[in-house]
């Protein structure tokens, strides 16, 4: 089933910041923000979680460490002990600048396909843009229609239509988006 | 704590706002950002960049040519000798890593610490990196002997035991410094450009174009979802790729630095190399943008700010590279041994090579000395001729540690000299050819500024303005009222 979205585009970054705080005061439901730039008051203002992309990162740094240092003491240690200038078979200090290197290698990749993968980003992908030129200069927010809040609150849908042209909205319309 | 005052609440309120730095002139509106820097790609180039892009396609055939002509008869054609086993091909190489550290520097550690003038430069430095690592590489794969053999240097499972690669070895240690490197630094690139790419593909009318960059910018749609993301993995991979920028250089100087032989035997090198490399680096990025800047009229994103921090970037890192100079050779004198004060006394200041020694210390001692003078600094010539000395000044450092090293060890008896055949030097212009042609494309196919991160300055900078100007109105209501109660 295709989903139905109130868009609102506006020009200014802080108009757009103004509509979502309202927007939310109002007791509705941000749907998603679009914008040719990240803006750091969004967060707080549409009330995001934080990421737990940190986690991957962890996880993909540790499993780099363990992985390099596992591996090179299986190679020298118990695959095949070579004397090399009468050093240990496990040198453990020489096989530090490699064990750094590939838990940077490893904590690098999984954290970019960490995001890859919750984003939903692949190659191919088909955009779906909810407003034109949100990859140029414009900035647009989406409500979900109907929202079950503003049933809930008696909101009616002249009054969301008022709410952001008073916060200064250059175009609202209402757009499918393919499910 | 005597004669710190601290400010009273109203001395402060009324404490003159320094406005904040403007990384871009004039004011330009958002869409005008997208227009300028993607106008390049856009348009056909001009006869400044086909002159340029013929004189480095041209010497990039010369190099493979050559490089042919190596596969075929062997390092034989190159200068080196018994004595001197290691010449042009490892001074390129750690030339060209070096220069290969300004763009992950820019990008992650100036991201760290939230330098601002970051943003206009760090695409195109990022490029430059990639490419100056592909320059990099290409030596240790052609000195190998049997380049074809060169994945041997990875440890994979094999016929052959599986015998696995030394791993105590710093040689092999490179290996994975400069793969790693290149890796990361490839996909921080790319990263970065995702919603760039996204912007090109809601512009273009060509069908192909379109369908191109559709696939490279993974149906990026501008959420603030996707972009609150997105900017923690920046984080993260700037986090990350910090400690790799330092642990580079520092592995390459390793092989040098674990050898007995006096001029490489020294505990100086990790972070003299790192210094040097970031010098060499920030040269070459100046260079680059000097010239893009005046020849795609990018002056308004490029601005003299920006040339301004980078020639200071270069004061210091060059004054580091001098300190190191300067201890090495205390260390030659205080520590007595007589092979090392010959190596740095005799040798490099009064031997056959002391030539050498002067050009590095006129490049990269005296010459970073002059961006103390802020007319150095605002001049765009005076720039451009000091980016390229402190390129040849960082290239002649590399090949003063490696041969001047090399050519007089231990034993007088092994003594020879190293004479570069026109095989090295025409490899050498060959890499050069492979740099410049790479980033010509570039600046063609690809926004050589981030054009995001540059919208998101402006807006930065448009809110502030707006603050200011309301809170200048509140003063001077708040004064009115001060005034009339004073009246009253």
């Amino acid at each position: 089933m295709p989903r139905r979205f109130l868009v609102a585009c506006f020009q200014e970054e802080e108009s757009l910041l103004n509509a979502v705080r309202t927007v939310r005061g109002k007791g509705l439901k941000v749907y998603d923000v679009f914008a040719p730039y990240p803006i750091h008051e969004l967060g707080v203002a549409m009330g995001i979680r934080k990421s737990r992309l940190p986690l991957a990162a962890l996880f993909g740094t540790l499993s780099g460490l363990l992985v390099a240092i596992g591996f090179q003491f299986y190679a020298n240690v118990l695959d095949w002990p070579m004397n090399v200038g009468g050093k240990p078979d496990n040198s453990t200090l020489a096989f530090i600048p490699i064990a750094f290197e590939l838990t940077i290698l490893f904590g690098g990749l999984i954290t970019v396909a960490a995001l890859l993968v919750r984003t939903r980003l692949f190659p191919g992908k088909h955009e779906h843009l909810l407003a034109d030129g949100i990859t140029d200069d414009v900035f647009a927010l989406a409500l979900r229609q109907p929202d079950r809040r503003a049933v809930a609150s008696a909101l009616r849908q002249s009054d969301v239509w008022k709410i952001l042209e008073a916060c200064g909205a250059k175009d609202i319309y209402e757009r499918e988006s393919p499910p | 704590m005597t004669g710190v005052s601290i400010p009273s609440k109203s001395q402060f309120h009324q404490a003159p706002m320094l406005p904040p730095p403007k990384w871009v002139e004039g004011d330009p509106s958002l869409q005008e950002i997208t227009d300028d820097v993607l106008r390049p790609m856009e348009g056909l180039p001009g006869r400044a960049w086909w002159i340029c892009f013929a004189l480095s396609a041209a010497a990039l055939t010369m190099g493979l040519s050559m490089i042919g002509y190596l596969f075929s008869k062997g390092i034989g054609i190159w200068g080196e000798n018994n004595s001197v086993g290691w010449a042009f091909d490892i001074t390129n190489f750690v030339f060209w890593v070096g220069i290969g550290h300004a763009g992950t520097l820019i990008s992650a550690i100036l991201l760290l610490f939230q330098q601002k003038w970051r943003t206009s430069i760090n695409r195109s430095a990022e490029a430059m990196t990639i490419f100056a690592v592909m320059c990099a590489g290409l030596f240790p794969a052609i000195h190998v002997g049997r380049p074809w053999l060169a994945f041997w240097l990875f440890p994979y499972p094999n016929q052959r035991g599986p015998l696995w690669v030394n791993f105590r070895s710093p040689l092999v240690w490179d290996v994975f410094a400069v793969s790693t490197y290149f890796t990361i630094s490839l996909v921080f690139w790319y990263l970065g450009m995702i919603p760039d790419l996204a912007t090109i593909r809601d512009r273009a009318t060509n069908g192909i174009k379109k369908l191109i960059f559709r696939w490279v910018s993974l149906g990026w749609d501008g959420s603030h979802r996707t972009w609150s993301r997105y900017e923690v993995v920046s984080l993260l991979l700037a986090g990350l790729a910090t400690p790799l920028v330092v642990s580079v250089h520092s592995v390459v100087s390793m092989d040098f630095a674990t050898a007995v032989l006096p001029g490489w035997h020294s505990t100086i090198f990790p972070p003299y190399f790192v210094a040097g490399a970031i010098y060499s680096g920030f040269g070459m990025v100046m260079t680059l943008l000097i010239i893009t800047r005046n020849t795609m009229n990018l002056e308004r994103y490029i601005t003299m700010r920006h040339l301004e921090a980078m020639s200071k970037v270069l004061l210091l890192t060059g004054s580091i590279v001098a300190y190191a100079y300067l201890t090495e050779f205390f260390s030659a004198w205080y520590n007595g041994n007589i092979y090392e004060r010959y190596t740095f006394f005799s040798n490099r200041l009064a031997g056959p090579y002391a030539w050498c020694f002067g050009i590095m210390v006129l490049c990269n001692v005296l010459t970073p000395q002059m961006f103390w003078f802020h007319r150095i600094r605002g001049s765009i010539p005076a720039l451009f001729v000091a980016s390229i000395l402190v390129n040849i000044g960082m290239w002649f450092e590399r090949f003063v540690i490696i041969v001047l090293s090399l050519h007089r060890t231990f034993l007088p008896a092994e003594w020879g000299m190293f004479i570069p055949t026109i095989y090295d030097v025409g490899i050498l212009i060959g890499s050069f050819g492979l740099f410049f042609t790479c980033f010509l494309i570039f600046i063609r196919v690809l926004p050589m500024i981030a054009i995001w991160e540059v919208k998101g300055l402006v807006g930065e900078l448009r809110v502030h303005d707006r603050l200011v100007s309301n809170l200048r109105t509140l003063r001077a209501d708040q004064e009115d009222g001060t005034q009339e109660a004073a009246c009253a």
